[in-house]
C-alpha cells in the first residue's frame, strides 16, 4: 500500500518525487481509469478548483489530455496560449501568471520552452504548478503515463529493460522517463546517433548504444522519440532519410527480433522517420493506450495535488 | 479507553438473518433488485448479506456490486490526509433496478449522500433503499434515514463504532469505543 499523500506540493519533475509518490499516482490513476470508462465519465472532486492551462509552446495531446482530465474532475478550466496573448507584447512570465492568478486560479498547468520555468514560477507565486514540459528539462506526466502503460502491459516495471531511441539531447520526455523508470527498478538504455546522446547519460546510470538492432534485441520495451527538428539549431545528422535508415523502426526489423517487444511513442509521430506506419499501427504498439492512460494519470496527479491545498 | 460490545456471537448472526428476511419480504425473489456495498467496509457487509440470501433463495441469482465514493465525498480538502480510493465493481446495469445500498455504520449520512451521487454514474435506479448494520441515531447532518437497520445506538461524536468481520478481522463483532483516536 502506497503512502496516502504526495511528498510535494507541485509536480515540477520526476526528480522531485519518490517511488511512493509514483505508486500512489498509479493506484489513483487505476481508479480514474474505471471512472473514464463509465457511461458518465465525471466525478465532482475538484468542483471548487480553477485550473489555468498556460501553454507557451504548441501542444495537442498534452493540452487536450490535461483539459479532459480537469473537466472529468469537474474543475473550472481556463486556457491560455502564448501565441495569441500579451506575451507577444513583451509581458514577463511572472506578470502573466500573476495576472491570471489575480483572477483566483488555484492551479497552473504550464508548458514553457525554457528549462526550469516551472521551478522559477513555483518560487514566486502561490498557486500549485504542474509542469507540462519545460524546454529540454522534464515532462513528468508523460513519464508517469509511459511507466503506467508499461506496467499495465507487462504487469510490473521492476527488472524490465527499456530502450529510449532517438533525439535524447533535446528530449524532456527522455530525461523524465529515465528518472521515473529507474525509480521503479527498470534498466534503461538510450540509443541514437552520437551527436544526439548527451555525455552525462553515463552519469545517470544509463546504458548507451548506437546500434539500433543491438538495442532492440536487448530490450523489452522500445520508446521511439520524435526527432525534434524545431529544437535543433545546428545539423546533428546528415539527413532525415539517413536517420530513418539507421534509427527508424520498421516492421521488418521488429519481425526479425527473437522476441516480441512493446513499441511506444510519446507523439506526435513522424511516420516514416522514427517509426513506420505498419509498426505504429501494429499489435505491439501501445501508442493509443498511452494516450488513454494519459488522461487517467493526469486526473490522478491533479486530484492528489489538489488534496494538498490547505 | 472504554469499549462496549454492541453486537457479537449469536446475536450478530440473528441480526443479519433478520435483515435478510426483511429484504426478502420486500423484494421476494430479487429479480429486479441488486445489492450495492459501499467501499471499503460496506462491501464486507454486502458480501455477507449476499451469502445469507443465497441460502434462503437458492434459485435466485443475487447481483452484488461494490461502489467507491471517494471522488464524490464533500469533505475532500477539508479533512486531514487523503482517503485512498477503492475499486468500483459493478458489472451489471443499474438502470431501472431496485438498489439496496449497504453500509456498516450510518452516522452523519454524508457517505450515503455521496453514494447516491456516485450511483447515478451507473444509471438511474428505479428505487434506492438503504441498509445499515448500525445506525448512530440523532447524529445526522443530512436528511437521510435507513430502511433496514441492524441495531440503533445512541453515541457521542467523540465515540467510534467499529464493525469487524470474520472474513477480514477473524470475528463478527461490533464495538463502541469511547475515543475516536484508537
Amino acid at each position: 500500500m502506497a503512502a496516502e499523500k504526495l511528498s510535494t506540493r507541485h509536480l515540477l519533475g520526476i526528480k522531485d518525487i519518490n517511488r511512493n509518490d509514483i505508486e500512489l499516482i498509479f493506484e489513483t490513476a487505476e481508479n480514474f481509469k474505471g471512472v473514464i470508462n463509465r457511461p458518465i465519465k465525471k466525478v465532482p472532486s475538484l468542483r471548487d478548483i480553477t485550473i489555468a492551462n498556460i501553454f507557451f509552446e504548441n501542444s495537442t495531446r498534452t493540452k487536450l489530455s490535461f483539459e479532459l482530465a480537469e473537466k472529468r474532475l469537474s474543475a473550472d478550466v481556463v486556457n491560455f496560449a502564448a501565441s495569441s496573448s500579451s506575451v507577444s507584447k513583451g509581458e514577463t512570465l511572472i506578470d502573466t501568471v500573476n495576472n491570471i492568478l489575480a483572477m483566483k486560479v488555484d492551479m497552473v498547468v504550464m508548458r514553457h520552452p525554457y528549462a526550469g520555468a516551472g521551478v522559477f514560477l513555483s518560487r514566486h507565486i502561490d498557486a500549485q504548478i504542474v509542469n507540462a514540459g519545460d524546454g529540454a528539462h522534464e515532462h513528468p506526466t508523460q513519464a508517469l503515463l509511459d511507466a503506467f502503460s508499461i506496467r499495465q502491459k507487462l504487469g510490473s516495471i521492476e527488472g524490465k529493460k527499456v530502450v529510449i531511441v532517438g533525439d535524447i539531447l533535446h528530449s524532456r520526455v527522455a530525461i523524465s522517463n529515465i528518472l521515473c523508470l529507474q525509480q521503479l527498478g527498470a534498466e534503461v538504455m538510450v540509443c541514437g546517433p552520437t551527436t544526439l546522446i548527451p555525455k552525462y547519460m553515463k552519469d545517470l546510470g544509463v546504458k548507451v548504444e548506437h546500434n539500433l538492432i543491438k538495442a532492440l534485441n536487448w530490450c523489452d520495451v522500445a520508446n521511439m522519440l520524435r526527432i525534434q527538428l524545431e529544437r535543433q539549431d545546428i545539423k546533428y545528422f546528415p539527413s532525415l532519410r539517413e536517420y530513418a535508415m539507421m534509427y527508424g523502426l520498421n516492421k521488418q526489423i521488429l519481425d526479425n527480433l527473437d522476441k516480441e517487444i512493446i513499441v511506444m511513442h510519446p507523439g506526435p509521430i513522424n511516420r516514416g522517420v522514427e517509426i513506420t506506419s505498419d509498426v505504429a499501427d501494429s499489435k505491439q504498439s501501445i501508442i493509443l493506450d498511452q494516450v488513454e492512460n494519459g488522461v487517467a494519470v493526469r486526473m490522478a496527479v491533479l486530484y492528489l495535488l489538489a488534496s494538498q491545498r490547505d | 479507553m472504554q469499549k462496549r460490545t454492541l453486537l457479537d456471537g449469536p446475536k450478530f448472526q440473528i441480526t443479519i438473518k433478520r435483515l435478510c428476511h426483511q429484504l426478502i419480504e420486500n423484494h421476494t425473489d430479487f429479480k429486479n433488485t441488486v445489492l450495492i456495498g459501499i467501499q471499503p467496509r460496506g462491501s464486507y457487509f454486502a458480501d455477507r448479506v449476499q451469502q445469507e440470501l443465497a441460502v434462503f433463495l437458492p434459485k435466485s441469482k443475487i447481483l452484488k456490486g461494490n461502489l467507491d465514493i471517494t471522488f464524490f465525498r464533500d469533505d475532500f480538502r477539508r479533512k486531514d490526509g487523503l482517503v485512498s480510493a477503492s475499486s468500483n465493481t459493478i458489472d451489471f446495469i443499474i438502470e431501472g433496478k431496485n438498489v439496496i445500498l449497504i453500509d456498516d455504520v450510518l452516522w452523519t449520512g454524508r457517505t450515503i449522500r455521496a453514494a447516491l451521487d456516485a450511483l447515478l454514474a451507473f444509471g438511474r435506479p428505479a428505487k434506492v433503499e438503504l441498509m445499515v448494520l448500525i445506525d448512530r441515531r440523532f447524529s445526522r447532518h443530512v436528511p437521510i434515514e435507513p430502511d433496514y437497520i441492524g441495531q440503533q445506538v445512541d453515541s457521542l461524536d467523540s465515540q467510534l463504532v467499529k464493525v469487524s468481520w470474520k472474513e477480514t478481522e477473524g470475528e463478527d463483532k461490533v464495538i463502541l469505543l469511547s475515543e475516536r483516536n484508537k
